[in-house]
């Protein structure tokens, strides 16, 4: 009887855990890039890693600043030691939600646009953001999404000193790619 | 008994629906650490006249302008030695991460110099412990002064090309401590092919060591002494006090100097004893006296190149 009372109980357990629809990835491709008359400056970094809630609408990047590749050696030595610091800050990250997508439109092919409303943080500052994206559901069941969007240096405490303003422009474009798949 | 058990088994069947928003990358668990080699431990391949921790990058050529004003005991009339210069110019290649290669010619005793220099340990503070750089240069260097003009010179005399050369091999072992402090010991051994007398020794044997203060982010201060084992070389002209001296005419190398960094360019601006900027030159030919005012002023300037840029190597 009490075998049974228990046996009871732990199947409750794994319905709860059904209802979750989460998506992640460990290689989403996030690149930046700036181009001035003076200089152009890119970088990819192809190990971000994203989870993304359906049923809640939840989303999480994170990607490790060191893992951006520059065409330029010294380039990357600068970005990492001198601008973005990335010994004092290894990670850059968004915390948000998603508006306009729900696990049905996830199990569906087609296009979804969306807003994230979120915080980004990078070089250990924290700030609010609104980012637009597009959802493509492909009929295999894959999940990919992406963005484009602009971020000032300065609102994260980057420091430019005045000799190379000129080389980096006011506004970086970041770009992001993720194929998700199931959890 | 078993209504206490079953409440437990409930509760922790609730469980998973309380699990928090910010939990979810953690999720994806422990990603495993990459392989992330330690960067930047000095500004450049250079301490001062010295070789440092770092190698030029993989595709990466590095045009070097090395400038030594004269003395600074020259005086008003000498303008502190800005009248007079030793220059140095130099290219250094990567042909790897690991191995580079570098040839330059200086003004004085218009050396030509060519060295390798290979990287066998690497720092490695994440995703593999390696406490240490460990650096390999080898380096020869040959006079390219007319027959009637090389020190050794006297009527008559043939003037052997081996009597030109000499070469130097010193091994770098170094760590960057934190970001703001590097510190590296240089044991070496310089062998010249001709010394003018019996007492001098063709092996000379030598310690150097260096070290990067980072002061901003893009300011450092270096520094390096090397240290001539006693009783191995001696000048041909010695003063009278200086007879008693470890190696009599000749002092060790110490320099001490700033680093800028901006853009493409690394800009070291520093105080130094040596007039040569190859090992040779400054570990056994070093004659300034800092006591004395023999302290040239002078700068390097470093300017890279991408030449290509080496695919992205799969991390084992």
């Amino acid at each position: 009887m009490t075998k049974h009372l228990i046996l009871a109980a732990l199947f409750a357990a794994p319905l709860t855990l059904a209802a979750q629809e989460r998506y992640a990835t460990r290689t989403g491709h996030i690149s930046f890039h700036s181009d001035t008359p003076m200089e152009k400056i890119e970088a990819h970094n192809h190990k971000s890693t994203s989870v993304l809630d359906a049923s809640t609408g939840a989303v999480e990047f994170a990607v490790l600043m060191k893992g951006f590749e520059f065409d330029k050696a010294l380039m990357q030595e600068h970005f990492n030691e001198n601008y973005v610091e990335s010994d004092k800050f290894p990670k850059a990250g968004f915390k948000g939600k998603f508006n306009g997508l729900t696990a049905d439109d996830l199990k569906k092919a087609g296009t979804k646009e969306v807003t994230a409303e979120g915080e980004m943080s990078m070089h250990g500052v924290t700030k609010p953001v609104t980012i637009k994206g597009t959802f493509t559901m492909e009929p295999t069941g894959a999940v990919k999404a992406s963005s484009t969007f602009t971020i000032k240096p300065e609102d994260y405490n980057i420091t430019i000193p005045g000799m190379v303003r000129d080389n980096i422009a006011k506004e970086i474009t970041i770009k992001v790619q993720m194929d998700y798949v199931k959890m | 008994m078993f209504r206490s058990t079953f409440t437990l088994i409930a509760a922790l069947a609730c469980t998973p629906v309380l699990l928090a928003q910010d939990d979810l990358l953690d999720l994806l668990g422990e990603e495993e650490k990459t392989k992330e080699f330690t960067t930047a431990s000095f500004k450049t391949s250079r301490v001062i006249n010295g070789h440092s921790l770092e190698n030029t990058a993989h595709g990466v050529l590095d045009f070097k302008i090395n400038h030594r004003f004269g003395f600074l005991n020259g005086g008003l009339y000498e303008w502190f030695g800005l009248d007079q210069a030793w220059v140095r110019l130099g290219f250094e290649y990567g042909i790897t991460d690991r191995l580079q290669i570098g040839i330059g010619r200086s003004s004085f005793q218009k050396y030509v110099d060519g060295f390798a220099k290979y990287k066998i340990l690497r720092q490695c503070e994440s995703g593999c412990g390696m406490p240490l750089t460990l650096s390999l240069v080898a380096s020869s260097n040959v006079t390219t002064l007319r027959s009637s003009e090389v020190p050794w010179y006297s009527e008559g005399r043939e003037d052997y090309f081996t009597h030109r050369m000499a070469y130097s091999f010193q091994m770098l072992i170094g760590r960057k401590f934190s970001d703001a402090l590097t510190l590296q010991l240089m044991p070496g051994v310089v062998h010249r092919n001709l010394v003018r007398t019996v007492a001098e020794k063709n092996d000379v044997m030598n310690i150097g060591a260096a070290g990067r203060v980072k002061l901003t982010k893009r300011l450092a201060l270096n520094a390096e002494y090397f240290y001539v084992l006693p009783g191995q070389t001696m000048a041909a002209e010695v003063p009278a006090d200086r007879m008693d001296d470890p190696n009599p005419g000749y002092k060790n190398s110490l320099s001490i100097g700033f680093d800028i960094e901006t853009g493409g360019h690394v800009f070291q601006l520093h105080f130094t004893n040596s007039t040569a900027m190859n090992e040779r030159g400054y570990i056994t030919e070093t004659t300034g006296d800092w006591l004395k005012g023999d302290i040239h002023f002078g700068f390097n300037v470093s300017r890279v190149f991408t030449v290509y840029r080496p695919k992205p190597k799969v991390v084992e």
